[in-house]
């Protein structure tokens, strides 16, 4: 592509002509700002296409390695294992996906483009929740990424089309609360990177901790009592029980807990911490 | 309502243990260019960003049109534009979708903001670029950009901070201009700069500030004044004959002789220009060979070394003398890098070496 933009003379008669017109409007309603900021990241994807590799490439890689290399020995078949494996590495996925969050804030914040974002007159939250709205349809992309292919590799979800919607909706609303530890790094963090390593010590553990791959029978006793606790054991939990329309217990609660508990605590630290600077 | 543009008592800001900004006072007035000079870390962007309300004051008290920037931050915000030393707009869009996304944040329905846009692209020479992604951009494009985007919807008071910095020349005097259209359209402008040459060119009053602290303030004419007499600089033919100049300069003068880091130069202070000619032909009459010579008033470096010890620029030195657009003035009698022999190089000798410290 070439660089070369001709460009034409600045006028000061044509610059004092454009400053009579700069009529004041009424500071736009949140959800005008809210919106903004997501045709903003919508913009980005589509200028840097490559955006959309982390939603598309990864959760196939994952999907189709688990399968085939756990599948015989844990289930017999990696059909079989698939009807276990899918909601769980769909949950895991899309939580993995959530760094992603951090990395663009902090990377936005480094450009200089925040201070202008904070010095207008509009809602402040608006930039992160436009940007965690447009994370939303991100993670929607690589559940309908995952669910296409696991059906073509013959997961049949029990529950319907509905148990998966219901399981869908927990996993984006739960990712929705736990990026907002997310922003708190994104805006705190020095580099990009130092986020992404930070997010990767705490997600790693998390979700393999888990009851994603395997049932947690067989663990040693400690390891056990890690994974009960551990969110991403109940909304795997949950995932399964919604999508194969089997009771699902305690477990949607406790994922709405943890969510609501997440969201209590790194939202307003986030407001903190965005009000004041770096 | 005072004609105050800007008002600071004290203004303080403390990081951890260093100190940023330590008690700086400014009155701007209304419709007027007041520059902030000072080199890296003075303070000048702290000072800034506390006035854009985007840091929040450790100490002391600031008021922006009237509004206090801490308890009345949104009122500031709805009058004040900003324009950081990163440029800040996004390079994954195009211009135009920068100026319709800001449009959009201050209000503007999607057809308001998409002519707004359009119309403040043409009118920064910016028109034919309107599509293409900002990271294509040059330097100078991405900075009209960004003070396009500052005024999308006219500011009461305009802060740039360092908005030449890194640019070239043509793109440098193209900001210079639309900073004039600004202020002569009734805005208020802030400027921070490290280029004593742009607070010359642009600011109606100067705050010269280091470590912190507003070490000067006044008009040019008054901050040049107030290092005292102008010098007058002899270029001589011969550099190796400077010992011998220096010591006849100091009889004739029968005061300090000042030698330039140039080994042909040399400068000696004179209250008029009436000595400084004088000075000149007695000099010329010991049979030292003069190649050139030149009078001025104090240059606004001289007066930031007088004051501070210590140059305003760092190496990204803007005047450069290699450049040929050097903004050196020629009609400008003030200027004493401006020779009065036209056989001498312009090179900056207003630069004023160490020893000229008091």
């Amino acid at each position: 592509m070439s660089t070369t933009i001709s460009e034409s003379a600045v006028s000061e008669v044509a610059v004092r002509s454009v400053l009579a017109s700069g009529q004041r409007p009424q500071a736009p309603a949140p959800g005008q700002a809210v919106r903004t900021f997501a045709w903003r990241a919508v913009l980005k994807i589509k200028h840097v296409p490559m955006q959309l590799f982390d939603v598309t490439a990864f959760p196939i890689m994952f999907t189709l390695l688990f399968t085939y290399l756990f599948g015989g020995a844990l289930a017999g078949s990696p059909r079989e294992y698939l009807q276990f494996l899918m909601p769980g590495i769909i949950v895991m996925n899309v939580v993995m996906i959530t760094m992603y969050t951090g990395m663009a804030l902090n990377t936005d914040i480094s450009k200089g483009i925040f201070d202008r974002f904070r010095s207008l007159p509009i809602w402040r939250p608006a930039v992160l929740v436009g940007m965690l709205v447009t994370d939303t349809a991100r993670y929607t992309v690589a559940i309908a990424v995952m669910l296409t292919l696991g059906t073509v590799l013959g997961f049949r979800p029990g529950g319907g089309p509905f148990g998966v919607l219901a399981a869908v909706a927990l996993l984006l609303v739960f990712c929705f609360c736990l990026s907002w530890a997310w922003t708190v790094l994104g805006i705190k963090a020095q580099t990009p990177e130092s986020v992404m390593q930070m997010s990767m010590t705490v997600l790693f553990p998390l979700t393999f901790a888990s009851n994603v791959f395997v049932d947690p029978a067989t663990m040693p006793g400690w390891v056990q009592a890690i994974v009960k606790v551990n969110p991403i054991t109940h909304l795997a939990d949950s995932s399964r029980a919604l999508m194969h329309g089997e009771p699902v217990g305690s477990s949607v609660l406790w994922v709405l807990a943890w969510g609501a508990f997440l969201l209590v605590v790194f939202a307003p630290m986030t407001m903190r911490a965005y009000n004041r600077e770096r | 309502m005072t004609d105050l543009a800007i008002e600071t008592h004290a203004l303080v800001k403390r990081f951890g243990s260093t100190t940023a900004v330590a008690g700086v006072d400014l009155q701007v007035r209304t419709g007027t260019v007041y520059g902030v000079l000072g080199p890296n870390g003075a303070g000048k962007t702290t000072t800034i960003r506390m006035l854009a309300t985007l840091l929040t004051p450790t100490a002391g008290t600031a008021r922006v049109l009237g509004h206090d920037v801490v308890t009345e931050a949104p009122a500031v915000r709805s009058r004040v534009s900003l324009t950081g030393k990163l440029a800040s707009v996004d390079d994954e869009l195009t211009g135009r979708e920068n100026l319709v996304l800001l449009g959009r944040l201050l209000g503007f329905s999607h057809r308001q903001a998409t002519h707004r846009a359009d119309e403040l692209l043409d009118a920064f020479g910016l028109g034919e670029a309107a599509t293409r992604d900002v990271r294509d951009y040059s330097g100078g494009m991405r900075r009209r950009l960004d003070i396009a985007a500052s005024i999308i919807v006219t500011p009461d008071l305009l802060f740039l901070d360092e908005p030449t910095t890194g640019l070239d020349p043509r793109s440098r005097n193209q900001v210079w201009d639309i900073v004039r259209a600004l202020v002569a359209g009734g805005t208020t402008v802030l400027l921070t700069t490290q280029y004593l040459e742009e607070a010359d060119q642009l600011a109606d009053r100067i705050a010269i500030i280091d470590h912190g602290r507003v070490i000067a303030e006044g008009t040019r004419a008054e901050l040049k004044g107030s290092v005292g007499n102008g010098a007058v600089r002899v270029r001589l033919a011969d550099p190796t004959r400077r010992p011998e100049a220096e010591r006849q300069l100091a009889l004739i003068s029968g005061s300090e002789v000042l030698l330039e880091p140039d080994p042909a130069v040399l400068a000696v202070r004179v209250p008029d220009a009436d000595r400084a000619g004088a000075l000149v032909v007695d000099l010329a009459a010991t049979g030292v060979a003069i190649e050139g010579f030149g009078f001025g008033q104090a240059t606004l470096d001289e007066v930031f070394l007088a004051l501070t010890g210590h140059p305003a620029e760092d190496t990204t030195d803007p005047t450069d003398p290699s450049d040929p657009n050097d903004p050196i003035d020629p009609n400008d009698p003030s200027d004493p890098a401006v020779p009065n022999d036209s056989s001498i190089p312009t090179e900056p000798v207003g630069t004023a070496p160490q020893e000229d410290v008091a």
